[in-house]
């Protein structure tokens, strides 16, 4: 059983196609990265699959249907928003004795080693933490579950560089295991690049790409051509180029590395780079390559 | 996987209400607490008024019924003040977001704080009225034997017997009566986006006004006026007439009172409501 399974996932909001026919399948164990510009329908995919939102065709997480039965569904799915979503006048110890008292999966000594690593009091109130402490919070009740799903949307912005780092290496180390799946939105690319198994970009409500990280670095490639070789590259059809330094640089969907070979410098181009090239619209080659 | 422990959403869902709207407990205890003082000033002239011949109008019930009212009246206007914001608020503050990421359905959230409203502050109400009236005749009994008069001739003129009686009683049909306005307020706080006061009443003073001016009739202002402020009417006369409040144990006719179907009508459309208010918040979100 996939851990998400969306076929035809429509969503309207009066004149605006939000998600415009999404199929998305995430197997368990898998760290999905979605990315998107803004309005690309990042935030609402995530809705869907939490039932928060109604939708247009199938979508199952877990097995159930989210619209009807996000009860059941949030006993073993965690949800991190923003930062700003914990209640300001909370104390603590009350979020701590709450999510005791209603959540099945809570194992609150686990959250309260969490918080001794931090500077989070048990009495302090939300409202008087930063908000890279409120963050900390919120990621420690919710690695303190033992959850099979773990959505987080958007959870660093607004967040200084060190809180960032440290929200994604305390995922990765305390939380990440095989038998969980974390589905992440971002427009922070280079950060969460790293931890990925998976890239789904979404682009005016549709998949423009969906690719586990293997499949990435033999699919994309990206050459620094070397003055001689750059034209001979340009008519193997790149999805981008860009200009660096006096340099042309250009990145390749689905050509054989062996065939550049000896045009330049090859590498695995970053998921920045990537995204630009199939989102930027108007580039040389993107009609060839699409 | 570890054995999943035993949960109880409706119950902590009532403690967090309780968490963030400390005012269901303070304001009755506030009240009590002016009723007190201005007691206690009056224990100056206690002793006297003990030890003289019993007046027609005899007002030494007078602190223990006033304090009752005025924690009654706090507490029904703190209930209105919080059905209306109780589902606008996680809205505004988008903490709405946390909520619905837990494993608690949007039943359980509305009811919880329709029980906040309907039963936790009548009871709170109670508590303080007890508590205060309690203390009344503890302190009114040491005044009066340091004054050397006999306590004897200070307990028969402050039988608290009738009104501890009428008090839960009528406590609880005031609660079942204001069941609609409660649920219609809370629908309304759950659905405006702002100022959920006027959202609330003033529709239906617009809708009075409308067939006053077109019908020349009166009956939804006299409704509204009947369910709004009709409640301590209904529990606390007799026969819920209105007209005399209820002064002895034969008074009190549950019977007549539980199958009034003003009641009874109230309560239906007070499901009605909280129906209508659960189905909504499944699709709220953060305002």
């Amino acid at each position: 059983m996939p851990c998400i399974d969306a076929r035809g996932l429509r969503k309207r909001y009066g004149q605006t196609l939000a998600l415009d026919g999404v199929d998305l399948r995430v197997e368990l164990g898998r760290i999905v990265g979605l990315i998107g510009p803004n309005g690309a329908g990042k935030s609402t995919a995530l809705q869907a699959i939490l039932g928060l939102i109604p939708h247009e065709g199938d979508l199952t997480v877990l097995g159930r249907d989210p619209w009807t039965a996000r009860q059941d569904l949030m006993a073993d799915v965690c949800f991190i928003a923003d930062v700003a979503v914990m209640p300001r006048w909370m104390r603590v110890r009350q979020a701590l004795d709450y999510m005791e008292g209603v959540h099945p999966g809570f194992d609150r000594p686990k959250a309260e080693g969490f918080l001794a690593r931090t500077d989070i009091k048990a009495g302090s109130r939300v409202r008087e933490l930063s908000k890279g402490m409120t963050a900390q919070l919120h990621l420690a009740l919710v690695m303190a579950v033992d959850a099979k799903l773990l959505v987080l949307d958007e959870p660093t912005l607004g967040l200084d560089i060190l809180y960032r780092k440290q929200f994604y290496d305390t995922l990765l180390n305390d939380y990440f295991d095989h038998s969980r799946t974390i589905v992440v939105s971002t427009h922070q690319v280079d950060e969460i690049e790293h931890i990925l198994t998976d890239v789904v970009f979404l682009d005016r409500g549709r998949v423009v790409l969906d690719v586990s990280l293997e499949a990435y670095e033999a699919r994309f490639v990206e050459l620094a051509a070397t003055p001689e070789g750059a034209a001979t590259a340009r008519s193997l059809g790149p999805i981008h180029e860009r200009h660096l330094f006096g340099r042309s640089l250009q990145i390749f969907e689905g050509v054989d590395r062996a065939r550049l070979a000896g045009l330049g410098e090859l590498r695995t181009p970053g998921l920045a780079d990537v995204f630009v090239a199939k989102m930027g619209g108007g580039m040389p080659g993107r009609e060839k390559a699409a | 996987m570890s054995a999943e422990r035993k949960v109880r959403p409706f119950y902590w869902s009532v403690r967090r209400e309780l968490w963030e709207h400390p005012a269901i407990y303070l304001a009755p205890v506030g009240a009590a607490a002016v009723g007190l003082l201005g007691f206690g000033v009056s224990t100056l002239w206690l002793a006297r008024a003990v030890a003289s011949p019993v007046p027609r109008n005899d007002s030494l019930m007078a602190p223990y019924a006033f304090t009752a009212l005025a924690v009654m009246v706090i507490g029904v206007l703190v209930s209105i003040f919080y059905a209306l914001s109780a589902l606008h608020g996680e809205r505004q503050d988008r903490s709405i977001q946390f909520w619905k990421s837990l494993p608690v359905s949007d039943t359980t959230t509305v009811l919880a704080k329709m029980a906040v409203a309907m039963v936790v502050m009548p009871l709170a109400a109670l508590a303080a009225i007890f508590g205060a009236q309690t203390v009344m005749l503890v302190v009114s009994t040491i005044v009066v034997l340091v004054n050397g008069v006999d306590p004897a001739r200070l307990w028969p003129r402050v039988d608290m017997s009738l009104m501890w009686t009428v008090l839960p009683y009528g406590l609880l049909i005031n609660a079942l009566w204001l069941a609609p306005l409660y649920a219609w307020l809370l629908l309304i706080s759950g659905w405006a986006k702002r100022m959920t006061f006027v959202w609330a009443f003033a529709p239906p003073l617009a809708l009075a006004l409308f067939e006053r001016l077109a019908f020349n009739s009166t009956y939804v202002i006299h409704l509204l006026i009947e369910r709004v402020l009709g409640g301590f009417g209904e529990a606390f006369s007799i026969r819920g007439e209105g007209r005399e409040p209820i002064g002895s144990f034969s008074d009190i006719d549950p019977i007549h009172a539980f199958s009034s179907p003003h009641i009874w009508g109230g309560l239906a459309v007070a499901g009605l409501l909280l129906a209508l208010t659960i189905r909504m918040r499944r699709s709220r979100d953060a305002i």
